[in-house]
Formats: C-alpha cells, sequence, structure tokens
C-alpha cells in the first residue's frame, strides 16, 4: 500500500491541489499549504519510492533562495508599472474624449458607433491593459448613445464587452508579462508575437460588425443628422492626413544620411508633432482653417498614439527593455492625466493602492506555486505530466494544442489567468518543449485562450462590468427625454456569444497559421539560400547546402595538414 | 477575550500603517526606472545599482503590504464552493485555512528566512552584479514581510474566532468574486461621473471667467 502512493505521488498531490484549491480559502496559501504538506509526506515516503521521489529536508532550506529569486525578479517589475499606467489612463478621461471623438468620426456610416468602439477598444488595449477600465468607460458612454439611436441591444452590448477583452491580448497586457515570465521567454518577444494576432482579432471584430449591418442593416443603424454634433469636414481631415504624410517624408529624406534606417520613425514623428502643433495653433488662435472634426480628431488622437509609440514603439525598436517601457508610459499617463487638468495627489494615491494590492496578492500567488513546484517536481510531477500529455512516443503537436486550449479553456471558468499562469502552464513547458512548440507560439495561444474567459457567460468578468454600468430598469433618455428599456442580462448574454465563437476560432487560427506569431524572430533564413563559401574546396560547393568537408576527412591520412578543418568562408546569406 | 482582541487591533494597526504606506515605493521605483531608462540611452550610463533598486522597492512594496492585504481579505480565493456556503461554513473554512495552510507557512518562512538575512549581514555580502548594492536590507525585507504575515495569522485567528462566538461584527461579510467586479464597476463609474462634474463645473467657471 505504502510502495503504492509512494509511486503515484504526483496524482494524488495534484488531485488533492484541486480540493485545496476548491475549499475556498486564498489561493496563495493553499499552494504553499499543499506543497509543505506533500514536501514532508514526500520525505517520509521518499524510501519506498523506487528513487522516483527525490525530496530531502536539507531541500526544503533551498526556500529561502527561491524566495529571494521571485523578488529579484526583473520581468515582473513591469506588473506594477503597467497597472499604474492603466489605473492613471483610466482617471485621465482619455477613453471619454476618444469614444465621443471617434464616434463622431465613424457615426454617419451604418455600424459607425460599434466601429468607433472597437477603434478604441484596440486604442486602449495598446495602452493600458486594464480590461474593467476599457469595458466600463465604454460602457457609460457608448451604450446609452448606442441605444438612444436604436442599435440592438445585444449587438451594443457584445461588441463593447468583446472590445474591453482586447486588452488581454494586445500588447502591452499584464497576462502577457506573466505568461513569458513563466515560460521562460522574453516579454519584448512575447509582444512581438501577440501584436498580430491581437490586430486580427481586432479586424474579425470589424468583420462581424460590417456583416451585421448588411444582414441586419436595423440592428447596427447610423447616427441621425441631428445628432453629429462635429459636423462635416472629412476633407481637411484627409488633408491633414496628407500633410502628415508629406512633412514626414520630406524630414526622412534629410534624416535619412544621418539616422539610416531610423529616419522613417523620426520623420513619422516629426510629421504627426508638426500636424498636432498646428491643430492646437489653428484652435487656440481661432483661425479655423481645419474643420472642428479635424482639429478634434487632430487632439483627441494624438496623445494616446504618442503613450503607445513611448511604450510599445520603444520595445519593439529594442530602444527600451518591456519594464522601462512601462515606467515610461507610466510616466507618459501622469504628464497626459496633468495636461488633461486630471492630476491630483488623489488620483496618484487610488492608484497606488490599487496596483500594490495587485502586485501583492499575484506575487503571493507566484511563492505558493514556487513552493508547491518545489515538492511536485520532488515527486517527479513533471514526468508523469509529461507522460499524460505527450504519451510514450510521437504525440501530435496539433492534437496536444487542442488538448490544452480545451483544457484551459474549461479551467478558466474557475480560475483567472494569474491562477492558470502559476499553476497549469508551468505544467505545460515540459511536454510542449518535447513536442518542440515554440514557447512564444504556445504563449500566444494560451493568452488569446485566456481572453476568452473573460467574455464567457455567465462567469465572463467583462460582461459583470459591463453589467454594472448598463441600465438595469427603464430609464429616461436625457437627450430624446424617450424612457428607454434597461439591458437585460440575458441581452447581455447572448451578445457575448458571437464574440466568444470569434475568439475561440481566433484560437484555432493561431494553431493553424503559426506564422502570425513566429515573425517575432525575424525574417526566416532559407536554408536553400544559404551559401557557404569554401574557396580552397571548390569541388564540395555543388548548391544547396554543402557538405561540410566530409570527403576531406574521409580521405587516407597524407599528413596532418588535410585534416585541419577546410577554410570555410562566413555563410553568407543571400536575402 | 478582549485582551486578545486588543492585541489583534494593535497587530492590524500596525498591518495597515505598514501595508498604506509601503505604496509610494512603487511610485518611486517607476521614477527611479523611468529616469534611469532615459539617462542610459541619453548619456549613456547605467549603474546596476540603480537596476537593483527597482526591485528591492518593489519587493518591499508587495512583501510588506501582503500582510494588510491579508487583513482586508484581499488575497483571490476560487469561490465556486466555498461562495455556495452559509456564513457559518465560510467561518469554519477560514479558521482551518488560517491554522493550517498559512500560519505554518508563514511561520516556517519567517524562521528560515531569518537566519538567511542574518548571514548576509554578519558577511556584508554584496550583489554579485558590477557596482551592485549590499544584499542584507532586501533579505530583511523578505523576513519582515514574513514576520508581519505571521503576526497577521495570528490577528486573523483571534479575529475569526471572536467573530464566530458572537463576540465581534464579521469585518468582511463574504462578496463573490463577480459581485466584487460589479462593485468596482459602479465605483469607477461614480468616480467617472464625479470628475467629469468637476470638469464641467471648472469650464462653466471659465466660461464665467471670459465673459467678464
Amino acid at each position: 500500500m505504502i510502495e503504492f502512493i509512494a509511486l503515484n505521488m504526483a496524482p494524488i498531490m495534484f488531485a488533492s491541489l484541486v480540493v485545496f484549491l476548491l475549499l475556498g480559502y486564498p489561493v496563495a496559501f493553499s499552494l504553499a499549504a499543499n506543497g509543505l504538506v506533500f514536501f514532508a509526506i514526500g520525505v517520509w515516503l521518499a524510501p519506498y519510492s523506487d528513487n522516483s521521489i527525490t525530496l530531502d529536508w536539507p531541500l526544503l532550506f533551498t526556500m529561502p533562495q527561491r524566495l529571494w529569486g521571485v523578488m529579484s525578479n526583473e520581468t515582473l517589475l513591469a506588473i506594477p508599472f503597467f497597472t499604474f499606467m492603466g489605473i492613471v489612463l483610466e482617471r485621465s478621461g482619455m477613453a471619454e474624449d476618444l469614444l465621443d471623438t471617434i464616434g463622431q468620426l465613424f457615426g454617419p456610416i451604418r455600424g459607425g458607433l460599434a466601429y468607433a468602439v472597437i477603434i478604441v477598444g484596440a486604442l486602449l488595449a495598446a495602452t493600458t491593459g486594464v480590461v474593467a477600465a476599457s469595458v466600463i468607460a465604454m460602457g457609460l458612454i457608448s451604450l446609452p448613445i448606442m441605444l438612444r439611436y436604436g442599435y440592438d441591444r445585444r449587438v451594443a452590448s457584445g461588441v463593447i464587452a468583446a472590445s474591453g477583452t482586447l486588452a488581454q491580448i494586445i500588447p502591452p497586457s499584464l497576462v502577457l508579462i506573466v505568461l513569458a515570465d513563466q515560460l521562460g521567454r522574453s516579454v519584448g518577444d512575447m509582444y512581438k508575437g501577440a501584436m498580430l494576432p491581437g490586430l486580427v482579432l481586432t479586424g474579425f471584430y470589424v468583420v462581424y460588425v460590417f456583416l451585421v449591418s448588411i444582414f441586419r442593416p436595423t440592428w447596427v443603424p447610423a447616427l441621425p443628422l441631428e445628432a453629429r454634433t462635429l459636423g462635416h469636414g472629412i476633407t481637411s481631415l484627409l488633408v491633414a492626413v496628407a500633410a502628415i504624410i508629406g512633412i514626414g517624408y520630406l524630414a526622412h529624406t534629410q534624416l535619412y544620411e544621418a539616422y539610416g534606417a531610423n529616419a522613417d520613425i523620426f520623420g513619422a514623428t516629426i510629421g504627426i508633432a508638426a500636424v498636432y502643433a498646428y491643430a492646437v495653433i489653428d484652435k487656440n488662435l481661432k483661425i479655423n482653417l481645419m474643420s472642428r472634426l479635424t482639429q478634434q480628431v487632430i487632439m483627441v488622437l494624438i496623445p494616446p498614439l504618442a503613450l503607445i509609440f513611448l511604450v510599445l514603439g520603444t520595445i519593439f525598436l529594442g530602444i527600451a527593455t518591456p519594464t522601462e517601457g512601462g515606467a515610461m508610459g507610466a510616466v507618459g499617463s501622469l504628464l497626459l492625466a496633468a495636461m488633461k487638468g486630471r492630476l491630483n495627489l488623489t488620483v496618484i494615491r487610488q492608484a497606488l493602492e490599487s496596483t500594490t494590492r495587485l502586485s501583492a496578492f499575484v506575487m503571493f500567488i507566484l511563492i505558493g506555486a514556487r513552493v508547491f513546484s518545489l515538492s511536485f517536481y520532488g515527486v517527479n510531477g513533471h514526468v508523469w505530466v509529461e507522460h499524460l500529455l505527450v504519451g510514450d512516443g510521437e504525440g501530435s503537436v496539433t492534437g496536444f494544442l487542442i488538448f490544452v486550449s480545451v483544457l484551459v479553456f474549461l479551467l478558466a471558468f474557475f480560475l483567472d489567468f494569474f491562477e492558470l499562469a502559476f499553476i497549469i502552464v508551468p505544467l505545460l513547458i515540459a511536454p510542449a518543449e518535447a513536442l518542440g512548440i515554440d514557447l512564444i507560439w504556445f504563449g500566444v495561444i494560451l493568452g488569446v485562450n485566456m481572453q476568452t474567459s473573460f467574455m464567457h457567460p455567465p462567469f465572463g468578468f467583462s460582461l459583470f462590468y459591463l453589467r454594472s454600468v448598463a441600465p438595469k430598469s427603464s430609464y429616461v433618455d436625457k437627450v430624446t427625454g424617450k424612457t428607454m428599456a434597461g439591458v437585460t442580462t440575458q441581452q447581455i448574454y447572448w451578445g457575448a456569444v458571437p464574440f466568444v465563437i470569434i475568439q475561440v476560432v481566433m484560437i484555432g487560427v493561431v494553431i493553424a497559421f503559426p506564422q502570425l506569431v513566429m515573425h517575432y524572430k525575424g525574417p526566416a533564413i532559407d536554408p536553400s539560400k544559404v551559401q557557404i563559401l569554401a574557396p580552397t574546396l571548390n569541388t564540395l560547393n555543388t548548391g544547396g547546402v554543402p557538405k561540410l568537408g566530409a570527403p576531406v576527412l574521409g580521405a587516407p591520412n597524407v599528413g596532418g595538414a588535410i585534416l585541419g578543418a577546410p577554410k570555410l568562408g562566413a555563410p553568407v546569406i543571400n536575402p | 477575550m478582549q485582551g486578545v482582541l486588543g492585541i489583534s487591533r494593535a497587530i492590524d494597526r500596525l498591518s495597515e500603517i505598514i501595508g498604506k504606506s509601503v505604496m509610494w515605493l512603487i511610485f518611486v521605483a517607476i521614477l527611479i526606472s523611468a529616469i534611469n531608462a532615459i539617462v542610459r540611452k541619453a548619456f549613456n550610463m547605467s549603474s546596476n545599482a540603480w537596476l537593483e533598486a527597482q526591485w528591492y522597492l518593489f519587493g518591499a512594496a508587495f512583501m510588506l503590504a501582503s500582510a494588510y492585504t491579508l487583513k482586508q481579505n484581499e488575497h483571490i480565493r476560487i469561490d465556486i464552493f466555498y461562495g455556495t456556503r452559509t456564513r457559518r461554513t465560510q467561518h469554519w473554512i477560514d479558521l482551518f485555512g488560517h491554522v493550517f495552510f498559512l500560519l505554518p507557512f508563514v511561520a516556517l518562512m519567517a524562521w528560515m528566512l531569518i537566519p538567511y538575512a542574518w548571514q548576509a549581514f554578519s558577511i556584508g555580502q554584496i550583489s554579485t552584479n558590477a557596482g551592485g548594492l549590499i544584499i542584507w536590507p532586501a533579505r530583511a525585507l523578505l523576513a519582515a514581510g514574513f514576520v508581519l504575515l505571521t503576526l497577521q495569522a495570528v490577528s486573523e485567528i483571534i479575529k475569526k474566532i471572536a467573530v464566530m462566538r458572537g463576540e465581534m461584527e464579521d469585518p468582511h461579510p463574504f462578496i463573490s468574486a463577480h459581485e466584487a467586479a460589479e462593485l468596482e464597476g459602479a465605483a469607477l463609474a461614480a468616480e467617472v461621473a464625479r470628475l467629469a462634474e468637476v470638469e464641467a463645473a471648472r469650464a462653466a467657471n471659465s466660461a464665467k471667467g471670459d465673459g467678464k
């Protein structure tokens, strides 16, 4: 009996972890307690285990060193920085301005308000990464307008809840930082890998709204004339865009000699800055050469774009590490809030309070997970999991990815993404690597997957955030004075369904098209174009990958000189 | 019981003071990181001391705030089973967890970390990175965090027993994670509305000023 338990410690430990967690005591301490209990049992049973348990008391005394490792982890520093940035931005009123302006820009077309919500959702996602903030802002501002002008309640609430969850997958999101840390990859690569899938997903949302506007035009009407407060003036907006491109191109040609490849970025910066400066002058001096719409669009859109560049641009260009990008973004968000006159001590204090609280519980889940993994690895748990998921021989990569996706999809009903990332993800690394899966690709698949957990009725948090700001019972509309029916929870749930389906499709797309993610590695090197110049051994250079000097070694030994490495030139890669 | 509750109140007070003040360390870490990034790029100067200072500060913040987070009942739970139980059963689960999960873990860690920090202090250990900081303050922070958590665990046990015996009001009635999300949303909505009002008032004032 004791032998049986000793040999099956890993499954027993995992099963009891489930019980420990379901009990409902805080996750961080349940994990740690589970680890300690099984450490003790493991040490006791080690002699009976046929060497499959490698625990002894001295090993427990490596805990301080492990805690030190958690504390000195520079990657995780990005978590408080981006959290702080998100909360400051949410108080800065940036979302409100964006929604008003972009809503006016797209309002005149059918489905326009929905497009505006999606675009603003993506913009907010690229600055903050806090789902709650986006959903609440859009629910407060866009939902009443959409209801006023006759949007279908399900479409309206679905599009708002879904656009808010883009914050999960578009960098700089917290979940990607945590996943990168757990998978042992760089956050910068994870961001690069997730960018395209995030944009593709945004595109899918847009396509969905477009399809609705064609097949159910009454669900997504255009804004009526009297609601288009910023008036027309698309022409001057186009002129402004042309001016940005023109000035940018001019600056680019001037700067090219001095800065080389970076000139296009500097050029774009100068072009945008020039037009922004002009818009400010135009408005303040009341020259009004630009239409009001154009002024508004430029003045509202450019600060967040600058912030996105400050954070993501510097990370992607390799100028700043993600942690530094987070810190600069946090300072940038303070400046932005100050520009809007919304910065005061209360805002900073509230943001710091929330950040500290989040940091404390997240880092302690990680500490608990470290205690758990010490014991779990000691009882050969990783071997058990790998065996379970990969089997003895050839597991199929696609089969494994689909299995993991379904598993995470279901677990995400009950566990939030921090718990998934710290408890489940570490167990999946060994099997994924055994199958030769790129861990960034794997991480992005997991990230898209965890995003669905925010949308899934009846558990999805995005839906609850929306519920908290959507009118529950009938109310009198401020503008039209008509009595409007509230939005039922039922409608919010049904509205979420199409978007959950889109997100599930997106998981499939990322699995089917790894190149969406893999471009983070830079251009692939085509082996057939690699030429290895071997000036002294021309006969070997017969195209393709040459047989590296093998024949020489096979030659009869005529003296040491020939056996020396052939003088191969450095490999030349033809693009 | 009153005497014991007094001890609990003193511990709570200590955790709260520390927990609320360490949040500013994160602010300092943000500033150091941003300034360091700019200086590193602009003047090509960098020092490991500044890099290390950032995680010293963050480490201090989350280690020392965790006792306060515990007091505020904000370490997250999986409430799928817990949420369906009566408050009485929830109290029993909490008490069981405090005594058998939390206290042994934090006490054990504190017991291990104090000599760990002391050792670094007594030999004056310095970070192996060039220009790095001395190590013992960071290790002492780790130890202090767990000592504080141990104290807070004792305080939580005292309060839980008092609540269950009816000698004290329940400081944190159960709120499910989803209810908490709705409350958070409502609070944020109210905050945004308040800010908008302030702004409208300011705009109205400045319009009046223009009129003069």
